[in-house]
């Protein structure tokens, strides 16, 4: 399966919904937001999120600023 | 004095209270270990924060939250590098799946090389997030007619640039900012433009409720002493705010006793 994720083109196998992606790259879900196809996509519904062939996804965090 | 000006003069923004009137950024540092220690320096309560996609080539780099802990400070999430109303609101919105609240910093920039921020975006914006119920604190121009624009459309502050942002040149035009903080009902804040502890103790004194600040502390040669020492001006700004200063005089007036001279 290949999605844009964080403008990257990646190409996945044996992730089905958003928990096993956020898992599957080492990230700690309490400590990002998600976005899929634009639409943001509450911490509690990540394993009830199914993703699929195209689909753009954004992982965003805090990080310093002013 | 525990970088707190008295324990009862606290102030309000979107019914949350804080004693602390110094709000500082967290980019610019050396890293996340000098941030916090400047943020305690500092006697903050509030600190700024950004949101950025995740570094997937590298989750284990170190995080923000890891050192300034949003158990101890405030996040106020921004909208810095946003030029459009749109682009604003589809990053607070994802702030707020982030951090599960409401409070935010929106600022709608106009162009790289001032960013001074674009008002007629930055109202727009404005009117789309009060909707959606966030609580704004709006980072605008010095402009008294937009800033009564920004409170009749719901702002929870008014945080005008008392110069561009990162530029460490002080207040820039205290006649306008005088007008916005007398007519303003919710809290005015400097937010942008501060280098020295003497133009904290200046926006301070002219009645701001807070000031925010980011490069004058982290650029600073030593940024843990320059974050005291914003500590005490904001504090001796208040302080002399609400003493109220003397009158200015055209003569002197001598301080000693004129009569039993010898």
């Amino acid at each position: 399966m290949t999605l844009t994720l964080n403008g990257e083109t990646r190409t996945l196998s044996g992730v089905f919904d958003l928990a096993g992606l956020v898992e599957s790259l080492g990230l700690d879900a309490r400590k990002v937001a998600v976005e899929r196809n634009l639409e943001i996509i509450p911490r509690s519904a990540y394993g009830r999120t199914p993703i699929a062939e195209g689909d753009r996804i954004e992982i965003v965090h805090f990080i310093g600023g002013g | 004095m525990d970088g707190f000006s008295s324990a009862d003069d606290t102030w309000t923004v979107a019914g949350r209270t804080f004693r602390s009137r110094l709000i500082i950024g967290t980019g610019k540092y050396k890293d996340y270990a000098q941030n916090a220690a400047a943020a305690e320096a500092a006697g903050a309560e509030i600190v700024t924060v950004a949101l950025r996609r995740v570094n997937l080539s590298d989750p284990s780099q170190p995080m923000l939250a890891d050192y300034v802990k949003p158990e101890r400070f405030t996040y106020l999430p921004n909208t810095a590098g946003c030029f459009t109303g749109e682009e604003a609101v589809r990053t607070l919105r994802l702030a707020r799946e982030a951090g599960g609240w409401d409070l935010v910093k929106l600022e709608v920039l106009s162009d790289t090389k001032h960013l001074l921020p674009d008002m007629e975006e930055t109202l727009r914006a404005l009117k789309l997030l009060v909707a959606d119920g966030f609580q704004v604190m709006v980072y605008c121009s010095d402009d008294p007619v937009y800033a009564t624009k920004l409170e009749d459309a719901g702002a929870a502050a008014i945080m005008p640039a008392a110069a561009p942002i990162g530029s460490g040149r002080g207040i820039q035009n205290f006649l306008n900012l005088g007008l916005i903080i007398e007519q303003t009902k919710v809290p005015v804040l400097v937010d942008a433009g501060v280098g020295a502890a003497s133009d904290a103790v200046l926006c301070m004194e002219m009645g701001c409720d807070a000031v925010l600040m980011n490069t004058a502390i982290a650029q600073a040669r030593d940024p843990i002493r320059m974050a005291r020492a914003m500590k005490h001006a904001v504090i001796a700004g208040r302080e002399g705010y609400l003493a109220g200063r003397m009158p200015r005089k055209q003569y002197a007036d001598p301080s000693s006793p004129t009569t039993g001279l010898i």
